[in-house]
């Protein structure tokens, strides 16, 4: 699932980063590394949910679930 | 015992757990008044030190300035010390209604109303003014309490990447179909400095039918030909739907702040705004200080003047010593370190030599962002400066960072 991930990450450089944080990899902490905060973070859920044609329950949803690109890789195979 | 050592030691563990992450605040006693030179008992127990203060929020100097502490004391004679009660009761005076009126006069806007401090306003107003049918969408690096505010309300919140107009439209096109869209932003940014596009924003905000939202906290009093704010900066003076700003900064320093923009904006808060509804407005004394400060700026330009040049020779003298700043004309001025011990070190060796100016670093500004954020006053005076530059070049021939760029300091200490 190398193009999913490649997917997510490519939306989160593009979303997030800037030239100063665009070395972001699978396992770069996006959220504890304060790349993407709190409120952001909703925008990456509504991209995944429309991509993959998922609902992620609020309860799912939590800063841990979002915080890299394998951790969101497992959350969107969870509801797929 | 109803505090068990359960519940004691949770609290220690996450005590402990601050401290040990590096990030546990400590306050140190100021034995004088709020202004260029302060004493500072640092560390606590010691014998206060007088120090030159480079990061206080002071702007205008106006913190203990004669005129504003006399008509402090005026009302503190004349109204009282304290309301004990909220505003719709029977809280408010006259001169309550006398400083919303002079704000709207000073900020060109059409109403104002009063909040305890710039963070209920800001944890106040939109909760007021949205429902889950509307949108926020707001800057990357707005202030926390804008944060909280928006944490506080039913609706729906986006962002866009830091001062980003082409990102802005992407939202603002993506979130067409809302009842009301909030661009929410800060006009001067305060942990780096820049500045807000106002004027691009307010053509955006037109073309898509959105509400414009500013915080002017770090800007109010001082930015702008008249000190006016961002708005007047970026010309577009009466055309901010939202203003927030507080009078703990330049505006005196003491306490207060207030939502400033549309009547109907502002009636709605005097409505439903809960930090209004449930809490007691600005006391009469800070009232009648903050009437004077406005009294004063419209009356001159003198200390906005004299502020625009101390900030140019601060700029232009750690620009030309070789530090790594932050872009930008305002009077916060970051001196970038990249890393959090060496700007904690840093700032420990400019109190050593009677400067102070605190270190910030993650979680307060982002991961390898670490620096020592410097705050100018107009009541700096030029040799206060000239000290407070000569210590600076000092502790950076001691860390051997001056000429050298961010990379290369990174490589030196990490980030």
């Amino acid at each position: 699932m190398e193009d999913m991930k490649e997917m997510i990450l490519e939306y989160v450089i593009e979303e997030y980063c800037d030239e100063e944080n665009d070395d972001v990899t699978f396992d770069t902490p996006l959220i504890s590394g304060g790349i993407v905060d709190s409120f952001s973070m909703v925008s990456l859920k509504r991209f995944l949910e429309n991509k993959y044609k998922i609902s992620i329950p609020d309860a799912d949803a939590t800063p841990e679930a979002f915080d890299t690109v394998n951790k969101i890789e497992v959350l969107v195979k969870k509801f797929q | 015992m109803a505090y068990s050592n359960k519940i004691k030691e949770i609290y220690q563990n996450q005590l402990n757990g601050i401290k040990e992450a590096g990030l546990f605040k400590q306050e140190r006693f100021i034995h004088s008044s709020q202004d260029a030179e302060i004493e500072v008992e640092f560390p606590a127990g010691s014998a206060p030190k007088k120090v030159i203060n480079v990061c206080a929020n002071n702007y205008l100097g106006l913190s203990s300035h004669p005129d504003v502490i006399k008509a402090a004391h005026e009302g503190l004679d004349t109204r009282g010390y304290g309301m004990s009660s909220v505003r719709f009761i029977c809280g408010t005076q006259d001169i309550h209604r006398e400083l919303e009126n002079k704000v709207s006069e000073f900020l060109g806007t059409e109403d104002t109303i009063l909040f305890p401090s710039c963070m209920d306003a800001n944890a106040g107003v939109f909760e007021a003014i949205l429902t889950s049918e509307d949108i926020m969408i707001s800057d990357r690096l707005v202030h926390a309490s804008i944060i909280d505010g928006m944490r506080l309300c039913s609706a729906q919140h986006d962002t866009f990447k830091h001062s980003d107009m082409a990102h802005l439209e992407k939202k603002l096109q993506l979130h067409a179909d809302k009842r009301l869209k909030v661009v929410i932003n800060d006009g001067v940014y305060s942990m780096d400095g820049d500045t807000a596009k106002l004027d691009e924003m307010v053509a955006l905000c037109e073309k898509y039918d959105a509400i414009l939202f500013v915080d002017e906290s770090h800007s109010s009093g001082f930015i702008g030909k008249t000190g006016r704010g961002t708005h007047e900066k970026c010309g577009v003076m009466g055309k901010i739907d939202i203003i927030t700003t507080t009078f703990g900064k330049a505006l005196g320093g003491a306490s207060g702040g207030c939502v400033s923009g549309r009547k109907e904006i502002v009636e709605m808060c005097r409505q439903k705004a809960r930090p209004y509804l449930f809490s007691n407005t600005i006391a009469p004394v800070v009232v009648s200080g903050v009437l004077e400060v406005l009294n004063i700026l419209s009356k001159s330009t003198e200390r906005r003047d004299k502020l625009e040049v101390n900030t140019k020779f601060w700029r232009e003298g750690l620009t030309k010593a070789g530090f790594v700043l932050k872009d930008g004309d305002t009077p916060i001025v970051p001196v970038m370190l990249f890393n959090a011990k060496l700007a904690q070190d840093f700032s420990k060796d400019l109190f050593d030599l009677g400067i102070y100016a605190i270190g910030f670093f993650f979680p307060v500004v982002p991961q390898g962002a670490a620096r020592i954020r410097t705050q100018i006053s107009a009541g700096h005076e030029m040799h206060h400066l000239e000290k407070a530059l000569d210590a600076f070049i000092q502790v950076g021939k001691k860390y051997d960072i001056l000429g050298k760029t961010k990379q290369e300091i990174i490589e030196m200490y990490g980030n």
